[in-house]
């Protein structure tokens, strides 16, 4: 009990923006992130996670397409823009794996027969794309006052040869990496919303990675509340 | 990493539902629980989870409790589903808990909300009834009876591009909202077509309810500065007109502004505009 909550301080110590050392490899890269910074949308953010950038936008609830219309609850629609060239098969599977995740937290019973979309776009790609898109329709989708069941973040995990554990992985760690998992966690009772892997690893070592990824999103959670606050401070 | 499992464990039982009077006023996220003050005394923390058996479970819930805008009762629990900050108004008999909490969001996107003043736009003439553009998700229609003085033989001069301040007579999630630019009265009181000229823009629907608290004193100062028609709807537009074009933009900016400037701020810039 004592030493949780040791832990506990500690972390919470450690300020938002730069997650310091915890231990080898279960550290998170910094994240920075700002909120209603377009006009057009209803809510937009964009998320930093150590070089990778996303800007999320999200219009809703809108019209939506007679074709699309659901009678007893809101069309969800993901939309993800790689950097450059037209989206193509991976970037449509990405956006499955994040409307899936956004239908689970999104109350769209309380705007049925409307859409909301969520507009993803790569700035720029530095490892952990999944996991910094999922934080960014996030943060978009609060901005834009959608109703929701809770708050979701994104966490990816890389385990290489040596089975060594590095969260938030950059991209050369990625190639590294024997396999890679992400999770998307909710911030109620941090279970598991969504979690997609590639590669091989044990039974013991998912639960391993979960219970790492539910640990670091707390720090996420933490974030986003002082950036939500920050954002409130102002009125 | 059971250290980390001990940690959510830990911050789980730490974060569980606050008590609302302790929050008010300050930023709720989605998810968050929040205990009414009379369950407070039973789950608080001097309760540590242990609920008293009450040998008559009705006669506590004298207190009506409502939920606004950003709450939602899952049975016996109030969640947060918006972020914003938690207000709170005590009900008209006063004192004794109850009353109505809300969260206060600073959102772009209107959702209609039966009895809201709005400022439409007709889109289309169909009929005997107009399709007015009000920034929700789907049009209001409005009856051409549903004018002052109107009956089937004597129409309302209204174009499509018109610009209506209106009251919504329904407006749920399941049905068409349907606006009215009458009383219950049969009285215009204010509603109707919008003159010509004037400008109208949109602004963010927390400004909306800043503006239009009873004591806003930003609406007071404009007023002080130059003559002025003004017109706000709940759904983030304003409608402004005042003697020239110049004075009509001048205002437009000064209430544009006003949402992230300080009182000393606004002080300044009132100042410094009555002196030119």
């Amino acid at each position: 009990m004592e030493g949780a909550m040791q832990v506990d301080t500690q972390i919470r110590t450690e300020p938002g923006a730069e997650a310091g050392p915890g231990g080898p490899g279960c550290s998170l890269r910094h994240f920075a992130c700002e909120q209603n910074l377009l006009s057009r949308p209803d809510g937009s953010a964009s998320f930093l996670q150590g070089d990778t950038s996303v800007l999320a936008g999200v219009y809703g609830p809108a019209e939506v397409k007679i074709s699309k219309e659901i009678f007893n609850k809101a069309t969800l629609e993901v939309l993800l823009r790689p950097k450059t060239g037209l989206p193509g098969v991976a970037e449509k599977s990405r956006e499955r794996l994040i409307r899936n995740t956004c239908e689970a937290v999104v109350l769209g019973a309380l705007h049925p027969r409307t859409s909301i979309t969520v507009v993803l776009q790569v700035i720029s790609d530095a490892g952990s794309l999944l996991a910094c898109c999922l934080n960014a329709a996030c943060m978009a989708l609060v901005d834009a006052g959608v109703p929701m069941r809770a708050l979701f973040c994104g966490v990816t995990c890389a385990l290489d040869a040596d089975g060594n554990l590095v969260l938030d992985p950059t991209v050369k760690q990625e190639k590294e990496a024997r396999a890679v998992l992400t999770f998307a966690l909710d911030s109620v009772e941090w279970k598991l919303l969504m979690s997609t892997t590639k590669g091989l690893y044990t039974n013991a070592e998912l639960q391993q990675c979960l219970a790492a990824a539910q640990a670091a999103s707390q720090q996420v959670f933490r974030f986003f509340r002082e950036s939500l606050q920050r954002r409130y401070s102002k009125s | 990493m059971a250290e980390a499992a001990a940690i959510a464990a830990e911050s789980l039982a730490g974060s569980k539902a606050r008590a609302a009077r302790t929050v008010l006023g300050q930023v709720v996220l989605p998810g968050e629980e929040l205990l009414l003050p009379e369950q407070e005394d039973a789950e608080g923390p001097g309760g540590a989870g242990e609920r008293l058996l009450r040998l008559n479970p009705g006669a506590r819930s004298r207190v009506r409790v409502v939920c606004g805008p950003g709450l939602r009762r899952s049975g016996d629990r109030l969640l947060v589903t918006k972020c914003g900050r938690l207000r709170h108004k005590e009900p008209g008999g006063g004192g004794g808990g109850g009353g109505v909490y809300w969260v206060d969001s600073q959102q772009k996107r209107y959702v209609p909300v039966k009895g809201d003043h709005v400022i439409g736009i007709v889109t289309a003439k169909s009929g005997d009834i107009f399709k007015v553009d009000v920034g929700g998700s789907e049009p209001a229609s409005l009856s051409y009876l549903a004018f002052e003085g109107a009956t089937k033989r004597n129409r309302p001069n209204v174009q499509v591009g018109d610009l209506i301040y209106g009251q919504f007579l329904v407006a749920n999630k399941d049905m068409e909202p349907e606006m009215v630019c009458i009383d219950s009265c049969g009285r215009a009181n204010g509603m109707g077509v919008i003159g010509q000229d004037g400008l109208l823009f949109k602004v963010t629907l927390g400004l909306i309810r800043k503006l239009l608290a009873p004591d806003c004193e930003i609406i007071q100062e404009v007023g002080k500065l130059y003559p002025l028609e003004i017109v706000f709807g709940m759904n983030g537009r304003i409608w402004v007109k005042a003697k020239t074009i110049q004075q009509t933009l001048i205002l437009a900016n000064i209430l544009e502004a006003c949402e992230h400037m300080t009182t000393d701020q606004r002080k300044q810039i009132f100042s410094r505009l009555a002196e030119s």
